[in-house]
Parts: structure tokens; sequence; C-alpha cells
């Protein structure tokens, strides 16, 4: 018994590894809650896209400022932001496909951020911060951005709660209940810009896709209900950061892989197990049928 | 400054002013017209059904008509104002337009209706929630309030789809298709609950492949292909010459003892 409590407690006598738990506990559910939204429209791609499409920002933040944390934070918020609103009037111009544009864009502004990234000296160690995350460098102004951000994301999620459901489920019932569509669609892309930026640092731009849909999509397998799926997601996300994080001091495997491999293992388990959705369930009523 | 950013206080309904008033309607995708010059007017309390064959148009007239669509040429009147000044119109749509899967209870898809009068950032109350159950009860559906959507049966769905309507008090009921797929017996508990509210002035669109159930069930039918064929009672309407013009080389007519049978090989799927 003992032993088990100092396996938990050892960690947690390092202060670095107490603010990447908090941390990485804020990512998780920050990225849970507007993930449920992305997992429910089809979203995941966009997602990615302006995940990477923030390197150039980051980039531009890390040469003006020598590298000083805070300056990156509001480079890349700006430039998550912009893309974002970019990205949501590409889709609308009906010259080629969404998804198309969103691969271009996203590509093109990800190339210039290396090329950038590429012109500093320690290139190889910056790039791999940037791309797979440093929860274990945050800062405790770092986290002070990260609970303001992540609780303004956060608010909104709640106080529009009902129309971002009503958007997802029948845009066309939006519309005709005179919904500010337009409005609330842009809203949410900034939102999920400005919870990747907050993101940035726990798991990096590579693997952000994966803190924003798979805890969502685990909930997505677990319930019949919005409001609980975004719970379940929370809880999930929240407990792969912290076993993520346990994870990689034990084992000693980057942080923000560890997480994203907690996250994906549990979602691997509902998708077997879950009740209704799952995989073995079906497997049963195949059978019983 | 509200409505620049797409909030819209409702209008009120002018008394005098038809429900529904159509005028030189043209809808056009990237040149094509989906809907060429299409006018008529209809009552409050009507029952009217829009007949035509697939791709005729009669999604788009209903997409116009809601305010989700703007007309190319033409005008939409609403109790004498544009649709998109109005709360009080319902679209339900193609069963197979909707994501089923999606993680949501029967009784908070009719809550949904009830949305546009909480207005932004209010959450339901007690009266919104028993009105969602009232209207739950007029389509019989209270044992399911709690299941998933998916859990339902066609005939189910589209009745949770009606609640909802009433849930947000709609004067103008716009349904696409909602009878194609489902059983005879659903399909009469449907018609059903549409009679049982002729009472309170509702008026009811809707689009149906069934020539025989537009001629049974409603007052008036409208005949749509592109253009406007002829909108009045089934027998004016469904002339050998008009069906002959709607439905092409697709309509068979055939003589029978009872009549003339149609016989549409155009039947159901998609459609716009």
């Amino acid at each position: 018994m003992a032993g088990w409590l100092e396996v938990l407690v050892a960690p947690l006598r390092y202060a670095f590894m107490v603010r990447g738990i908090l941390a990485a506990v804020m990512v998780g559910v920050v990225c849970a809650l507007v993930g449920t939204y992305m997992v429910l429209r089809g979203m995941a791609f966009l997602g990615d896209a302006l995940a990477h499409a923030i390197l150039p920002g980051i980039a531009v933040g890390y040469i003006v400022s020598g590298g000083a944390r805070q300056p990156i934070f509001w480079w890349a918020m700006g430039t998550g932001v912009v893309t974002a609103l970019g990205i949501g009037a590409v889709a609308k111009s009906a010259h080629i496909k969404e998804d198309t544009a969103i691969g271009i864009i996203f590509s093109g502004m990800f190339a210039l951020g290396i090329a950038l990234i590429s012109t500093m000296r320690s290139y190889a160690v910056d790039l791999a911060h940037f791309l797979f995350g440093d929860v274990l460098g945050v800062s405790p102004t770092d986290l002070w951005l990260t609970a303001l951000v992540g609780g303004l994301v956060l608010a909104t999620v709640l106080l529009f709660y009902k129309e971002f459901l009503v958007l997802s489920f029948d845009p066309v019932l939006a519309e005709t209940l005179r919904l500010p569509a337009g409005v609330l669609h842009y809203l949410l892309l900034i939102l999920i810009a400005l919870t990747i930026v907050v993101s940035l640092q726990t798991v990096g731009v590579a693997l952000m896709v994966a803190m924003l849909t798979t805890p969502a999509a685990t909930g997505y397998l677990l319930t019949r209900r919005m409001g609980p799926m975004m719970a379940i997601a929370a809880v999930i996300g929240a407990l792969s950061g912290v076993v993520g994080l346990y994870l990689s001091y034990y084992v000693a495997i980057a942080s923000g892989a560890a997480i994203v491999l907690v996250c994906t293992a549990i979602f691997l388990v509902a998708l077997v197990f879950s009740p209704r959705r799952g995989l073995l369930w079906g497997w049963l009523q195949g059978r019983a049928g | 400054m509200l409505d620049k950013i797409g909030i819209v206080k409702p209008v009120a309904h002018q008394s005098d002013a038809a429900i529904l008033e159509v005028t030189g309607l043209t809808v056009a995708y990237n040149g094509t017209r989906a809907l060429d010059d299409v006018s008529f007017r209809l009552e409050a309390g009507e029952r009217v059904a829009v007949v035509g064959p697939n791709g005729a148009g009669k999604s788009t007239l209903f997409k116009v008509i809601a305010g989700v669509l703007e007309p190319t040429e033409g005008e939409v009147r609403v109790a004498g104002c544009s649709p998109r000044g109005h709360i009080c119109i319902a679209y339900v749509p193609q069963r197979t337009d909707v994501d089923w899967a999606f993680p949501v209870t029967v009784e908070d898809v009719v809550m949904m209706g009830r949305f546009a009068k909480l207005g932004l950032l209010r959450r339901p109350g007690r009266e919104d929630r028993d009105l969602v159950r009232r209207c739950l009860e007029t389509v019989d559906l209270t044992a399911f309030a709690r299941r998933q959507i998916s859990e339902l049966s066609g005939g189910q769905q589209q009745r949770m789809f009606i609640a909802r309507a009433l849930a947000q008090e709609a004067q103008l009921m716009l349904m696409d298709e909602p009878l194609s797929g489902l059983d005879i017996p659903a399909q009469d508990r449907i018609l059903e609950i549409l009679d049982e509210l002729r009472g309170s002035g509702v008026t009811v669109v809707v689009a149906t492949h069934d020539l025989n159930q537009a001629a049974d069930f409603f007052d008036r039918v409208l005949l749509l292909n592109h253009t406007l064929l002829g909108i009045g009672r089934p027998a004016e309407v469904f002339t050998a010459a008009n069906l002959q013009h709607a439905y092409g080389g697709h309509l068979r007519l055939i003589k029978t003892p009872e009549g003339l049978m149609m016989v549409d090989d155009t039947c159901c799927g998609g459609g716009r």
C-alpha cells in the first residue's frame, strides 16, 4: 500500500511535474468540450489543419522575442484566430472543395512555419518542442494563461450550449429558429483556435487533433446525450493527462505522446466494450439475432 | 445592430395577409432553374400537398419559404412579411437528411423547438418542459421521451419532428416527404395527427410522392415540376394533361373500371 502511495507521490516532489499535471488536466478538459462539437460536426480535419497552420505564428513570436514564452503565446493566438476565420471564409467560397482548400492552406502555413524555425540555431530542439509539446517546461505564468483562456473557452461553451447543440444537430433548424448561425459558426472556429493555442505546450501541433477528438469520440461511444458526452470526454481528457504524465515519468517517454497514447487506449477499450455502440455489443446482437 | 449579427426580432403577423404568398418565385443554382416563376397563396389552416417528380424543386420551394434559401427572383411573404422575420415556420427535414446517431433524446429534439422563443443565453424553464411534455403527448410519444433518436421507428421519428414543430408554436409547417418509406399504419397515424391539429389553425404543407394520398387527405394540391402546373382541389389539378406534363415519360396512365390509374415509376429516394 505504502509502495503504491510512493509511486503516486514521488513525481509530485518536482514542481515542474505538478505544473505539468495541472496544465494537462486543464487542457484535457477544454479540448474535450470543444472537441465534442468537432466530433459531432465532422471537423476533425479542420482542427488538425488549424493546429498546423499556427506554426508560423509561433515561429514569428519566437524570432521576435528571442524565445520568451508569452510573446509566442500571443502570436500563436493571433495567427490561430485569423486562420480560423480565413478557413471559415474559404469553406464558404465554392471554387474548390472545402477539404482541398483547407489542405492547401494547412500545408502551406505549416511549411512556412518550418522554414522560419529552420533559420534559428537550435532548430531541431525547438521544432520538436513546438511539434510534440513540452508540458514539463510549463511555467507558472503559462499556467495562469492556460487557466484564463481555458476558462474563457469553457464559459463560452456552457453559455451557448443550446445554440451550438442546434447548430450541430440541425443547421436548417438553427436557421428557421433565426439563431445567428453564421456568427455561431465563426465563434466555434475561434474557440477551436483558442483551445489549440492553450494546448500547444502540452501536446504540441502534431498531436493536437488527438486531444480534440479522441476523448470526445470516446464520450460519443459511451452515452446517448450531448451533455454527458461532454462530461465523460472531459473526465477522460483530464485523466489521460495525469496518467500520461506518470507514464512518461516512470517509463521515460515523451510526455505529449504518452498522454495521447493513454487517450487512444481508453478509446479502444470503449470501442470494443461500449454498450450499444461497441463492437462486442454489435457482435453479441448479431449472434442473438 | 442586432440584426447585423443575425439576431432577429420576430415580426407581428398582419391579420389581413395570407399565411403564405409566393409571387414570381425563381431559384437558380449555377444557371439551372430549380423553380421558375412560381406564384400561389395559401390561407391559414389549409392542408396542402405538394406533388411532383423527383428533382421537381419541392425541397427548394420549402427551403425558400422557410427563409433558409434566398430567392433568385420574386418574393415569399409569410403573414405579410419576409420569412426571415418569422420564428413560426417549422421545416421538417427528410428523414435521410438527419444524423440519427447524434447523441440526443427525443425530448431534447422537441425542446429545440423552444430555443427561438427562449432567446440567447436563457435555459429552458418549467413551462418549456411542460409544453414539451404536452407536445409529446399529442403525437403519442410520451413513453419514448428519453430514448435516443435512433431507437425510434420511421413513423415515430416523423412524429417527433411534428412535436418539435408544435413546441416551436409553428403557424406554418413544411414537411418534406414525411410519409415516404413508412408502412401504411404509420402513414395513417401521421395523417390522423395532422387532422387533429386542424383545430389549432396551423397551416400544413406536405411534399409527397403519393398522388392518391394527396387527393384523399388534403384540401388542395399543388402540382410542381420546376414551374407551377396547377394548384386547387385534387380533381381540378390531377387531370391527365397536367400529370403527363409533370411526370412526362415516367408516368403511365391506365384506364381501369374504377377510373384513371396512375403508375409512377420514379418512386422514393432522394430528390430535392
